[in-house]
């Protein structure tokens, strides 16, 4: 990957983000670690304007035809979450609960 | 001029919001600032089984398989006391469209909306219900807008949550992305108030009504194989909605003798609006951090008159641990050949150490299962509890702590689950009760009303009302 700035053009599917509430002007009642951050919206659609860098403010028209503004943050991101690695702990349990099962049943 | 979207100001629209969103004037179930007609705003509201029946056939919601977990109840006899070890059953919610029993809830609200005119639905949820919603969206031709709260302020995602709005996506869903935050519902009311669309909750008389069948199914299919209805039906318990469906179809069918036992994830400690807390829980749903709260208070949800009420219908509530529910998901697979869950495996790591305590000839089931997939699977989710700084290791569950340490067992009978007593949530119900009506004198009406909301006898809740120094005239 280069660290070239990355511009968007107009029908590109694009990634926005925008504060719906500043820190400070959240719901009464949230723990105080939450108050002091912002309430933020991530959404995806269509790039509106002809081009746009990331970090610019931008519109997209969202896949049900909505239009929503917010600050460029990606073009086109891919699906991030996977199956994670193998879990240690778990990769034993099948066998040992067969071997438990066998056992209990040979005993009768 | 435009609207004042200030949270303090579209909370204050809230009413006039909901009125349109809903189509249910919920005034008219009211009989005093305490009490309202429960059953009368169900069968009003709602449909009935028959016709919900009809209306989940059409989108093949439904009719899903009973399948005998013979394997998990081998385990469980060859870990019990001679003559105990109770036979467990499992409905395959997994075989719905979007994978999961909450297509039995999005498919009533759905069909409701599309019959009112509605263009959309919108649904405010993180788990399986914003898929079923955009599934049946898709099913019935209309749009749909999912909100979900996904990420804490650094912008890292719960991976469970990501899979489910790529599969909100994959039903050609617009889905918007939250931080972490209560203001999860301010959003929702801001985008009902924009589109005009029906408020898919999962707390309307259609959420809860479509819940029915399944009940009804799965004590139809006993009976058929059987000859009898179950002994005990275990429930994931989290909003309420599934214990109160469920029950609600179990009760419809006869099956009256069944008992109905909810489960949640003991996620004690770890609060629920916490930025910081947020990425320590390995499961975001099926856990205490709803079900408690809900259960106490019902109508702390997203509509005027939740028509998800647990206590109504529980006969017993169990706890279990992030590491049973994560062990016995590897059970399902390696026993049963059924990759499943996990979230969606919290009544069956009850279930397994319940049927120890039954005699042998007993009937367990668990009403359902979950599909699963990248992000929302054992691996994947304890590889994010790991680099969030969750120790994951062998040991005693007891020995579990919520957000510090998921503690898988080292052999199935350390399985076990903890009796959360329902008498005192049944108190804290009566407290909340009087306290959001804000009275000291209460009528014989608002008595009986209280005795059904917590399936209590009359000196039980009129001992709590005195407690409270309320007074009945």
């Amino acid at each position: 990957m280069t660290a070239e700035i990355q511009i968007a053009k107009q029908g590109d599917y694009v990634q926005i983000m925008d504060v719906i509430l500043p820190a400070g002007g959240r719901a009464p009642s949230v723990p105080s670690e939450t108050a002091k951050v912002p309430y933020v919206l991530r959404q995806k659609g269509f790039l509106l304007n002809e081009q746009a860098r990331v970090g610019e403010r931008v519109r997209i028209r969202t896949v049900i035809g909505r239009e929503v503004e917010g600050e460029l943050v990606a073009i086109n991101p891919p699906y991030q979450h996977t199956f994670g690695r193998p879990v240690p702990e778990l990769l034993h349990v099948g066998e040992e609960a067969w071997r438990i099962i066998e056992e209990a049943e040979r005993r009768g | 001029m435009a609207k004042d979207m200030s949270y303090a100001a579209v909370m204050a629209r809230k009413n006039e919001i909901m009125v349109r969103a809903l189509g249910i004037n919920y005034s008219e179930f009211e009989r005093s600032p305490l009490a309202f007609d429960y059953e009368g705003m169900m069968s009003k509201a709602a449909y009935s089984l028959d016709e919900i029946r009809r209306i989940q056939r059409e989108v093949n919601v439904g009719n899903t398989p009973l399948i005998e977990l013979k394997n998990i109840t081998r385990l469980v006899r060859a870990i019990s006391a001679p003559g105990k070890g109770a036979r467990i059953f499992i409905k395959d919610e997994a075989a719905n469209p979007s994978g999961s029993f909450k297509v039995r809830r999005a498919s009533v609200s759905v069909y409701h909306a599309k019959m009112h005119g509605y263009k959309g639905v919108i649904p405010a949820t993180s788990g399986n219900y914003g898929a079923a919603v955009a599934s049946q969206a898709a099913a019935r031709g209309l749009k749909c807008i999912v909100i979900q709260e996904v990420f804490d302020s650094r912008g890292v995602g719960q991976p469970e949550i990501l899979e489910k709005g790529r599969a909100c996506e994959a039903y050609g869903a617009e889905v918007v992305q939250l931080t972490v935050g209560p203001e999860l519902f301010y959003m929702t009311l801001r985008l009902l108030e924009e589109t005009g669309f029906f408020n898919a909750s999962l707390y309307t008389p259609f959420g809860i009504a479509g819940i029915e069948t399944l009940g009804y199914e799965l004590a139809e299919q006993v009976k058929e194989r059987e000859g009898r209805f179950p002994d005990v039906v275990v429930v994931t318990h989290a909003g309420g909605g599934n214990v109160t469906g469920t029950a609600r179809g179990l009760r419809k069918v006869g099956a009256t003798e069944t008992k109905v036992i909810g489960a949640s994830v003991d996620l004690s400690g770890l609060h629920m609006a916490s930025d910081i807390d947020f990425n320590r829980k390995s499961f975001t749903t099926g856990h205490t951090g709803f079900g408690v709260p809900f259960a106490t208070w019902p109508d702390r949800a997203d509509v005027p008159r939740n028509a998800a009420r647990p206590l109504r219908y529980l006969d017993r509530y169990v706890l279990t641990t992030q590491g049973e529910v994560f062990y016995t998901t590897e059970l399902l697979a390696t026993l049963e050949g059924l990759e499943r869950g996990p979230a969606g495996n919290t009544s069956l790591a009850a279930a397994i150490a319940i049927a120890r305590e039954l005699d042998k000839d007993q009937i367990v089931v668990v009403q359902e299962t979950e599909y699963t997939g990248a992000g929302k699977h054992p691996t994947a989710q304890l590889t994010f509890a790991r680099e969030n700084g969750v120790e994951i290791r062998r040991g005693d569950p007891r020995e579990n702590v919520p957000g510090k340490a998921i503690v898988i067992p080292e052999h199935p009978a350390q399985m076990h689950v903890t009796d959360f007593p329902l008498e005192k949530m049944r108190e804290s119900l009566i407290k909340n009760a009087i306290q959001h009506a804000g009275v000291t004198t209460v009528s014989a009406d608002d008595v009986r009303f209280l005795m059904d909301e917590t399936r209590a006898d009359e000196e039980f809740v009129r001992r709590k009302l005195a407690e409270l120094g309320v007074s009945v005239k």
